[in-house]
């Protein structure tokens, strides 16, 4: 193949690949939306929708037929083209971030390796964060073209609560990175893959059943971070971006039809990214509980004897295992929007101030110590 | 880095963004001015009296000004938190755990001093 021809053949590939995640996070979301009304209705003791189609599930494609037929309506004194781009930006920060996750281990055809994921990207933690605190922008954008004060405030308080837990977004995953050493998300799953161990003043520890995730050696991050990513993703019970009982519905006060599908695309897409990070940072990303991926091939290749399907059935295998623990992660959203009750103001700045950025703190700090002195100092 | 990738896929969302919005409009239209209450921003029966110069709490400047402070110093923390390790193999360990744990104390100090001059309390 001419080296022409190959780039032309990489560009296609990853065109589709990219369409491929995009459009894997869009389809998702009508999932999601008739998981959180089934799964409130279910925690609510109530029906939820279970009318159009088995279970409900064509709901909300009438929906969206429905918002096709809504007249399209833009508030007279506000700033028509921030009012308009605000929900085609809410957007692009989500899926931008969600294509860096790696979803499986890579599949080998011939002598091309083909990434199960949008893009690899060196510095994937940095690249994410920052592309996804971006979102701050578009409710800011929504806040003031709809020229509401009711949408202003609604998006003053989420650009300032999104800004404060950054901070402890931020800090709560440099114990992960000290522990790992890189930025690659690939490389942070390799390095989580196998059995529990690790090497401390010389000696080199290792339990017998335990999977070497970061849950066990980073639970304070872990909780740190997960709990900043619910502020980040503006759902309850850090949602005070709506706060509808003060705020009417916060920030899109005044939108509707597909342009608020299009803001609960994003959001979604957040909690995606969110989830994705989780298993990725603390569950060992795509690897499965205590196996390397050359065992699951191995154990493929031995059950169908051709390298072709066991690689095939080795890249299958750990997406799934991928999703089964984003889908855990999912849940774990929704149960907790339809569990805890919404904090005031005041409680959720110094809940991000004052309680969340001292632990994190304390969790780098601490980290730091350990690592450094099972390290420096070895007994022989 | 494939920036490639990252700018094709930006365009593509926006296009396809802009397209939704277009296809709404077009099979839903414009919003036919039946009295001026329809179009004017949301408000609870009253009539709207919105000034577009809304006065904003001066606390929402604070937060974003202290946010930029710490988030700088956190950034600073990541390159070092990569090449920690490394530098441990490498023998010179001691110092760069000295140097980072004597900024870790101004940060904290900084962190200390903003919690006691009250600059977070929201009221």
């Amino acid at each position: 193949m001419t080296s022409m021809g190959n780039t032309t053949f990489e560009i296609v590939i990853n065109t589709i690949k990219l369409l491929a995640v995009f459009l894997l996070m869009v389809q998702a979301v009508p999932i999601l939306v008739w998981l959180e009304r089934r799964g409130s209705a279910f925690i609510q003791n109530r029906f939820g929708p279970n009318r159009v189609g088995p279970l409900g599930l064509v709901q909300l494609l009438a929906d969206a037929v429905k918002f096709l037929t809504k007249e399209d309506f833009a508030p007279e004194k506000g700033n028509r083209i921030m009012f308009y781009m605000a929900p085609v930006f809410a957007l692009i920060p989500a899926a931008v971030a969600y294509a860096a996750i790696p979803m499986s281990v890579p599949l080998k055809v011939g002598d091309y390796t083909f990434l199960i994921q949008g893009y690899e990207i060196n510095v994937g933690i940095v690249f994410i964060l920052g592309i996804s605190s971006l979102a701050a922008y578009t409710i800011l954008m929504a806040g003031w073209g709809s020229g509401s004060k009711f949408s202003l405030m609604g998006a003053l308080r989420a650009s300032a609560q999104i800004i404060s837990y950054e901070l402890a977004l931020g800090l709560s995953i440099v114990g992960i990175i000290l522990l790992y050493g890189t930025f690659n998300l690939t490389e942070m799953i390799h390095a989580q893959q196998g059995i529990y161990h690790f090497s401390a003043f010389g000696y080199t520890v290792a339990a017998s059943w335990l999977p070497n995730w970061g849950i066990f050696y980073q639970p304070l991050g872990m909780i740190l971070f997960f709990s900043a990513t619910f502020a980040e993703s503006n759902r309850l019970p850090f949602d005070l971006a709506e706060g509808e009982a003060e705020l009417v519905a916060g920030f899109h006060t005044e939108y509707g039809g597909f342009k608020m599908l299009m803001f609960f695309i994003g959001e979604y897409g957040h909690m995606m990214i969110a989830s994705g990070l989780m298993a990725t940072f603390f569950f060992g990303g795509y690897s499965i509980w205590n196996f390397t991926p050359q065992e699951v091939y191995n154990w493929c290749y031995g059950l169908v004897g051709s390298e072709q399907i066991a690689n095939v059935m080795n890249v299958v295998l750990h997406f799934l295992s991928y999703n089964i623990k984003f889908a855990i992660f999912l849940w774990i959203f929704i149960h907790v929007r339809w569990t805890l009750p919404r904090f005031r103001y005041d409680q959720l700045m110094d809940l991000g101030w004052k309680t969340m950025l001292p632990w994190a703190l304390g969790n780098t700090i601490v980290t730091a110590i350990v690592i450094f002195v099972t390290s420096y100092f070895v007994i022989s | 880095m494939p920036i490639g990738g990252v700018i094709f896929i930006t365009l593509f969302i926006a296009a396809f963004g802009t397209s939704l919005i277009y296809l709404a409009r077009w099979t839903g239209g414009k919003a036919k001015k039946t009295s001026q209450a329809k179009f004017d921003v949301y408000e609870c029966g009253l009539p709207v009296e919105e000034k577009k110069d809304t006065k904003i709490s001066v606390k929402f400047y604070l937060t974003a000004i202290l946010f930029i402070l710490f988030d700088i110093e956190i950034i600073f923390m990541y390159p070092w938190a990569v090449n920690f390790r490394h530098f441990l193999a490498t023998g010179s360990g001691l110092l760069v755990f000295g140097s980072m744990m004597v900024f870790l104390l101004i940060f904290i100090f900084g962190l200390w001093w903003e919690i006691k001059s009250k600059a977070l309390e929201w009221d």
